[in-house]
């Protein structure tokens, strides 16, 4: 019982570190950003080439899984993305759905289409026990390395001069460029941070997944908005706890009703969207 | 305003809506090169079939999203429901294809019909989820209903001829795609006389400004939820003549991917005046069908560029393309304008 709650937590963080960077772009920036997975795609690929052909361990990895997606995320929203933040929410869906649909020949072509597996090192394989409740040293790893992301992201957000200057763009770019906030650049870090995110989230996910494919950013794209659904759009919190739902009913769903199957995650986000549109934990009325 | 003005007024309006729903002569030359195309290449009736399956789909979505301006990434959900449904009658032993089709349609309408009020609330990214949501819980729901639906093996079944007469299926591959033109036929008229009824123009309004149209007495909710019903039954009788025709139903008819290519077929060819989407559709496959067979690993990555280009240079220039072509090649005759 125990057992299974630790492993939807740690599902829910796993998520978590996938979805926040959508949370930043799609619930603050109000970009419907569908090619998220494929940034969550490069992070992993990033970790798994590295492991497997030039022999980086695992945690020396994930800076660069963090660091290679920021940097394509940041070009392209310098190039393509920025011309589209006005754009009606349908332009948006196309142009990301046509990044997608390139991202994924592209990682088939250079790579292959068999998922690259991520092989952990020994001291985070095995189950540990505590207080007779036995966990994976993985599944501990990601909750505490998603727990600290969390907190750090919301500190990031709401604590320092960056975190306002981002709010106060967000709420009226206009006024916020003129009380002299370079919101272009502001823009740009935060999508950034969004992708790293994504990287670092695809990264650690490799192993639980099962590898990294190239059609995970199709795979896993449905997830990530049933939590910014669930979550709502404008904030750390909601996403954090809408992802610890999400994962905690897909594992529980999954062991005792496996029939119903992925169902329940569904029947929850229109559930959700029915009782209200603006997510669960969305402050504010709905616009 | 005097009454004889206003009068006047009414009659110019009614004449200038008339005059627009009128049918102009590329319209017949259109449906007959179809036909035209159909006998001519009776080797590649199947894909035929094909296009035609997807411009009737394209149509659908079209309804709601041109007509009515409701976005949706969630078509599939109609196109599967129709699918399985036909199938599955087919399965029970009824077999004749029009009983399919209209069973099809009726299903996807009813679906249509409940989850409408859905798409009522929100802004469109609400819909865009709300769509995505049902479409993936109709498949789930399929998936898990193998007793029904034959799960991932899929349903194995057979066809009566139409009407009794001409058989279709794997035999009679013209016969299936004249069948499927004939289904696209009426299905259009009855479309496009919708589209230019005051039914029509009324969604209209709501497209253009929802607030001022319901000032204007032009209530939104119970026309969306009609043009929904209505396109969930076109949606529903694509999927039933792909099943009947192709014999085939697989889960993968609920997939996302399926939602996303309808969409971009219709943005191809343009939304909003009906003949887009079969103009996409037709472009799609035959760019799909030349692509994979240069490439067939890889031919996503060419629709992908297309899609991205067509939203950076923007979905309204690309009808002033022909002006801007002009212009590029003898710059000093057109007038310069933005590049």
């Amino acid at each position: 019982m125990l057992t299974i709650l630790l492993d939807g937590v740690a599902y829910g963080m796993l998520l978590f570190v996938l979805a926040s960077g959508l949370s930043v772009t799609l619930g603050l920036m109000n970009f419907i950003n569908l090619a998220h997975g494929a940034f969550a795609m490069i992070g992993g690929y990033v970790t798994a080439l590295l492991m497997n052909r030039a022999g980086v361990p695992f945690l020396a990895t994930l800076p660069a899984a963090f660091l290679i997606p920021a940097a394509v995320g940041v070009v392209l929203e310098r190039t393509l993305y920025r011309r589209l933040y006005g754009a009606s929410p349908l332009d948006q869906v196309l142009f990301t759905i046509g990044l997608v649909l390139m991202a994924m020949p592209i990682a088939a072509y250079l790579i292959g289409d068999e998922p690259q597996q991520v092989h952990l090192p020994a001291w985070l394989s095995g189950r540990i026990e505590i207080h007779g409740v036995g966990i994976g040293v993985y599944r501990l790893f990601i909750i505490v390395v998603c727990g600290a992301i969390a907190a750090a992201l919301q500190m990031f957000l709401i604590k320092t001069r960056f975190g306002a200057q981002l709010r106060a763009a967000v709420d009226d770019a206009r006024v916020a460029q003129g009380l002299g906030i370079n919101v272009d650049r502001i823009f740009a870090i935060a999508f950034a941070v969004g992708s790293g995110l994504a990287g670092l989230g695809g990264a650690l996910a490799a192993d639980v997944v099962g590898g990294i494919d190239p059609s995970f950013p199709v795979k896993f794209l449905v997830t990530f908005l049933i939590v910014i659904t669930i979550g709502g759009s404008n904030g750390i919190i909601g996403a954090l706890i809408g992802s610890l739902l999400l994962g905690v009913l897909d594992v529980a769903g999954k062991y005792y009703a496996p029939s119903i199957g992925a169902f329940i995650i569904y029947g929850v986000m229109v559930v959700t969207l029915i009782v209200r549109p603006q997510g669960l934990f969305a402050r504010g009325d709905a616009r | 305003m005097s009454v004889p003005a206003a009068t006047a007024t009414m009659d110019r309006l009614a004449a200038h809506f008339h005059r627009r729903a009128r049918c102009r002569w590329p319209e017949p030359i259109f449906w007959l090169g179809v036909l035209a195309v159909i006998f001519a290449l009776p080797s590649r009736a199947a894909i035929i079939n094909e296009a035609l399956i997807a411009g009737l789909f394209a149509l659908s979505l079209d309804l709601i999203l041109g007509l009515a301006g409701i976005v949706s990434l969630g078509h599939a959900a109609f196109l599967g429901l129709g699918a399985y449904a036909a199938a599955i009658l087919a399965s029970q032993g009824f077999a004749d294809p029009l009983l399919g089709l209209a069973f099809g349609a009726g299903m996807a309408a009813l679906v249509g019909l409940v989850s409408a009020p859905l798409l009522l609330r929100g802004g469109d990214l609400t819909r865009l989820m709300v769509t995505l949501g049902v479409s993936l819980m109709l498949g789930e729901l399929a998936n898990r209903n193998g007793w029904l639906t034959g799960g991932a093996d899929g349903l194995n079944f057979s066809m009566a001829p139409v009407l009794g007469l001409v058989p279709i299926g794997f035999t009679g591959q013209r016969n299936a795609a004249l069948y499927s033109f004939a289904v696209l036929f009426i299905l259009f008229v009855i479309a496009r006389r919708l589209a230019h009824s005051p039914f029509g123009l009324a969604l209209a309004a709501i497209r253009e400004n929802r607030l001022r149209a319901s000032a204007l007495g032009v209530g939104a909710s119970r026309r969306i939820v009609a043009i929904y019903t209505v396109a969930a039954a076109y949606a529903g009788s694509a999927g039933a003549l792909l099943a009947q025709t192709t014999q085939i139903v697989s889960l993968d008819l609920f997939d996302f991917h399926r939602s996303a290519d309808v969409m971009l077929m219709l943005i191809i060819g343009g939304a909003g005046y009906l003949y887009g989407g079969l103009i996409g559709a037709a472009a799609f496959i035959v760019l799909r069908d030349v692509i994979s067979a240069a490439t067939p690993e890889y031919w996503e990555f060419w629709i992908g560029l297309a899609l991205v280009i067509l939203v950076l240079a923007g979905r309204e220039r690309i009808a002033a393309a022909p002006r801007r072509l002009i212009a590029l090649v003898a710059p000093r005759v057109a007038p310069r304008g933005a590049a």
